[in-house]
């Protein structure tokens, strides 16, 4: 059949650059091999230039692959799968970056881009280190193209092609006609969740920190692969610090995301995607550490190679967690199962760098060269050592209980989350968090080698005491609040609050004090007072985060007796409080007025507007005001994402989501009147939406809400609501008659519209029920605010860690004072901007 | 034997010995309706479905910590749930529903809800496949 409308030639050219990607990559990766293994320098010349020629083609047809993707996209060309899947009419523009890498295929070829990119500067400056480091890339490379190949092999499929039909690809009725284009209207679009400006930057830095990690491993592979087992450090330290730099600003890039417009409320969650990232940068960490210890002292090559080759393979291993659905039910957002054949070519990828270079590594290891001088505890490398073993183990702890489900498909058990997993991760971290904070604090007071017990303690003595004082003085006046997992826990913490302040006053310290003051070489101190003081910011941020919209303090409906009457409990967290439209409501130390809501540029995305006030306790002047804008997002599918809003102050951040609302249209007068049934116990009258019925009638109730004595005379009727969408409601209008006469006491059903009116009784022991149905909608929206303190300096924290580790970067790469101080200034003002500033 | 070679060994037995200590306690188990019910009291989770034939309460004017509704799974099972929590909007779209909680006397005490709605599954083909049926239908 010939289909109309159909542009098949952008998907045929790059499915042709697939291929000739993938091919490219395989002659790139046997040629780099060969070209290791030669001795002869002609023959190795050759094979050096054919490899190169095939790494630049696989580069050209990457590129030309992502841009092919973008075309159809941009074109909105629905006849593709990808297309169809991933974009809609309504996107904005730059979304549809964004659209690439929400796909499996996508953020391969994004992988795939940046491992190319590397590999050009490898091909340029790696000089003798070429040819096994970029038999690494290509191989990686091979991984990645053949997961875009999508081609039969028997009746499997390898890989799956960006360009696939959607004709193909699902079956339906309208593919049997030759105008079928004509009613796919629309795509399924980006999900709402990902449309946010962090998607766009995000998983970029991400893939290329994940990307970055292959290149120590490369040279891991090269010392072993050459036998010069001790030169590949020189030239893989400044990559593997760059690596940090990427990974760890991407992880945190993904918090802030998270903070910023997912609905957890905070900006880390242990969440089985976050701990997958976060593994191989801990290791990063360990590794570059020892990496330091070998060139200044010959110590801890072993765990060099060790740790270099675990970066990359748990990247991998992340992402065999991540895309192959195995996570299932833990995480909120792992891709989902893509197909066998795409789970066995990933865990494929896994073994295949994971076997080969661990078996050259213990084949090695007897060979290694290594020092039979033991390190004194005197010296910086043996604390050094110590401190990257811990995140080491700590990387090994994290990993151990992400991989639960994994023990769980392969044995068959059942070994589901604790009840409180944010806890069962922090109890542990938070005792790596006073090592760590120590460590960093004191181990750069040691010199190399040895270092006289005198001298340390001569130059830690002011900063030690500089830090108790400090943390005794927050203990006092801004005390820690986090009581609620004990007093050990909270004892914990401030030995970790004390342990991260030391650490920042101490490396500030040392850059005046052990450097005299000689900026070029405190690259080290200034990450190690960067990454301390986001410690801080962790632990205070996360100890004494407030929930505001407390109902139990401030709701609209309080229970007249301590208990609640609904859940019968008084000390659960109720943390969603109930805004009726224009009615203030306390919340935390702010009166919260819902004022209206109006919808977005997109469809479907609806904002409501929020006051909040700060009022002078006795003259009532309004102090402090600024408006919120939540929002509520309902999708095509009438599903609903909440997106938050936050204030942000210097000391604290304000931060508030709409947990539940309901679509109101109508704001017209009220002029309906009580329409009047007579009902018995147990009869049934109905309204507009649904039934009402009578389920028995009380004489002189005490409960929740009333409470008569058996003296009065009260008539309360026990009445059920049924809405279509079978919600119950419950009403309780009551009659009382006393000295003064006859008093109704109507009952309201605000999520019905619905007025309730116990009337009066009838002779034959029926009771008169008025019902009103309202055309004036009650507008009413669930909210929860927390106040999340010092937040900014989690941030601020990691932008100085990112300038130091860079600041070490350059200094080890000799780059040229000029490079130097552009790529300190670029970076240092863009995540300025975007942690801090940009909100 | 090198310092810190026992050094390593030290920490290797503290890692293990921490994993134990910590987290033996720490974990649940994925169980079903009627297995959690011999299991009163015991942190689990649940894998279940939203009973449609039973009344979702859930009024945020009078309660905004407070929905109920009914829960089965696929060997048979059926309890009430309790979320004392705001209700999550896709509740009654969702296919498939994991809950965190305790069952107690007469329902599941429910600590947390996560959802498994079809348009979460955008890589699903059926789901794809009934998106663009209806499209078609809209057409017409």
């Amino acid at each position: 059949m010939q289909f109309e409308g159909e542009h098949l030639l952008p998907g045929q050219i790059g499915h042709f650059f697939v291929l000739l990607a993938f091919v490219a990559s395989i002659i790139s990766t046997i040629s780099f091999f060969t070209a290791g293994k030669k001795t002869d320098l002609n023959e190795k010349n050759s094979w050096l230039r054919y490899a190169r020629i095939a790494f630049t083609t696989q580069l050209i047809s990457a590129l030309i692959i992502f841009a092919t993707i973008y075309y159809i996209c941009a074109h909105h060309y629905f006849e593709y799968m990808y297309v169809y899947k991933h974009a809609s009419l309504e996107l904005e523009p730059k979304y549809l970056l964004a659209c690439i890498w929400e796909g499996q295929e996508g953020s391969f070829l994004l992988w795939a881009i940046w491992h190319s990119l590397l590999g050009i500067i490898i091909m340029l400056k790696a000089k003798d280190w070429e040819a096994p480091v970029m038999t690494v890339i290509s191989l990686a490379q091979c991984f990645l193209l053949v997961m875009l190949v999508g081609i039969y092999v028997g009746d499997v499929r390898l890989g799956s092609n960006p360009f696939t039909l959607t004709r193909n690809e699902i079956t339906g009725p309208i593919f049997s006609q030759p105008n079928y284009l004509t009613f796919i209207k629309d795509g399924v679009g980006l999900n709402v969740l990902l449309r946010n400006y962090w998607m766009v930057i995000h998983p970029p830095i991400l893939f290329l920190g994940f990307a970055s990690t292959i290149i120590p491993f490369g040279y891991a592979y090269a010392g072993l692969q050459t036998k010069r087992y001790g030169d590949w450090i020189t030239p893989a330290l400044p990559w593997a610090l760059l690596s940090a730099c990427v990974l760890g600003t991407g992880i945190m890039m993904g918090g802030k995301w998270a903070y910023e417009s997912l609905s957890f409320g905070g900006y880390w969650a242990w969440d089985p995607v976050e701990n997958a990232s976060l593994v191989p940068w801990l290791i990063l960490i360990a590794g570059l550490h020892t990496m330091v210890i070998y060139k200044a002292t010959g110590h801890s090559l072993k765990a060099s190679y060790l740790f270099s080759f675990l970066t990359f393979i748990f990247v991998l291993y992340s992402t065999f967690l991540t895309r192959t659905g195995i996570l299932g039910d833990t995480s909120v957002h792992a891709f989902t199962d893509a197909g066998q054949a795409i789970n066995v070519m990933i865990l494929l990828f896994v073994a295949a760098f994971a076997l080969p270079s661990l078996g050259l590594f213990i084949a090695n290891l007897k060979k290694m060269p290594s020092l039979q001088k033991e390190e004194s505890t005197n010296s910086r490398e043996f604390w050094m050592f110590i401190g990257s073993l811990v995140l080491f183990l700590t990387s090994v702890f994290i990993i151990a209980k992400t991989s639960v489900p994994v023990y769980n498909k392969i044995f068959g058990t059942h070994i589901a989350q604790p009840e409180n997993v944010e806890f069962s991760y922090n109890k542990v971290v938070i005792l790596v968090a006073i090592i760590i904070g120590l460590l960093s604090a004191i181990a750069q007071y040691f010199k190399y080698k040895n270092t006289s017990s005198a001298y340390i303690l001569k130059k830690i003595a002011v900063p030690t005491l500089i830090a108790a004082v400090i943390t005794a003085l927050l203990a006092f006046i801004y005390p820690l609040t986090y009581y609620k997992m004990g007093a050990g826990f909270l004892g914990a913490a401030y030995v970790a609050l004390f342990a991260s302040i030391y650490s920042v006053i101490a490396n500030a310290a040392y850059i005046w004090t052990g450097l005299n003051g000689k900026l070029k070489s405190a690259g080290g101190s200034v990450a190690h007072l960067g990454f301390a003081l986001m410690l801080v910011g962790i632990l205070i941020s996360s100890s004494n985060k407030e929930v505001i919209s407390d109902s139990r303090a401030n709701g609209i409906h309080l229970p007249i007796s301590g208990k609640d009457p609904m859940t019968k409990e008084s000390d659960n967290p109720q943390e969603n409080l109930t805004l009726i439209r224009q009615v203030p409501v306390n919340m935390g130390p702010y009166e919260v007025t819902y004022l209206k809501d109006s919808f977005g540029n997109e469809k479907g995305r609806r904002f409501y507007e929020l006051l909040f006030q700060k009022k002078d306790k006795v003259t009532k002047q309004v102090k402090e005001q600024f408006t919120l804008w939540p929002d509520v997002y309902i999708m095509k599918d009438n599903n609903m994402s909440s997106n938050p809003d936050t204030k942000s102050y210097l000391g604290k951040d304000v931060f508030t989501y709409i947990s539940y609302a309901i679509n109101n249209k109508n704001q017209e007068e009220d002029t309906t009147q009580f329409k009047i049934s007579e009902l018995g116990e147990g009869d049934t009258a109905y309204y507009s939406n649904g039934i009402i019925i009578l389920n028995k009638v009380v004489k002189n109730p005490d409960n929740g809400k009333y409470h008569f004595k058996p003296t009065d005379a009260a008539l309360m009727a026990d009445v059920t609501l049924v809405s279509k969408d079978s919600m119950h409601y419950k009403g309780m209008p009551a009659i009382q008659v006393d000295e003064f006469g006859v008093n109704q006491i109507d009952d309201t059903v605000y999520a019905q519209n619905l007025y309730l009116k116990f009337a009066g009784v009838t002779d034959n022991h029926k009771i008169k029920l008025g019902v009103k149905e309202s055309d004036k909608l009650i507008e009413y929206i669930t909210l929860k605010a927390y106040v999340f303190p010092y937040i900014n300096l989690v941030w601020l924290g990691l932008v100085i860690m990112a300038i130091g580790i860079i600041m070490s970067a350059v200094k080890r790469a000799k780059l040229s004072t000029f490079y130097a101080a552009v790529a300190l200034i670029v970076a240092g003002a863009g995540l300025f901007y975007m942690f801090l500033l940009a909100n | 034997m090198k310092k810190t070679h026992i050094i390593f060994l030290i920490a290797i037995a503290v890692l293990i010995v921490a994993l134990i200590v910590f987290s033996a306690g720490d974990f649940s188990t994925y169980e079903s309706i009627s297995s959690a019910k011999k299991k009163q009291g015991t942190f689990v989770h649940l894998i279940a479905k939203l009973d449609k034939t039973e009344p979702i309460e859930y009024d945020a004017i009078k309660n905004p910590n407070y929905l109920s509704f009914y829960a089965v799974d696929s060997l048979g099972g059926k309890t009430k749930v309790i979320f004392r929590n705001s209700k999550p909007t896709d509740l009654e779209k969702s296919e498939r529903i994991v809950m965190k909680g305790k069952m107690e006397a007469d329902h599941f005490e429910c600590k947390d809800i996560l959802l498994k709605c079809p348009s979460k599954y955008k890589d699903d083909k059926k789901q794809l496949e009934k998106t663009i049926t209806n499209q078609q239908d809209s057409a017409y």
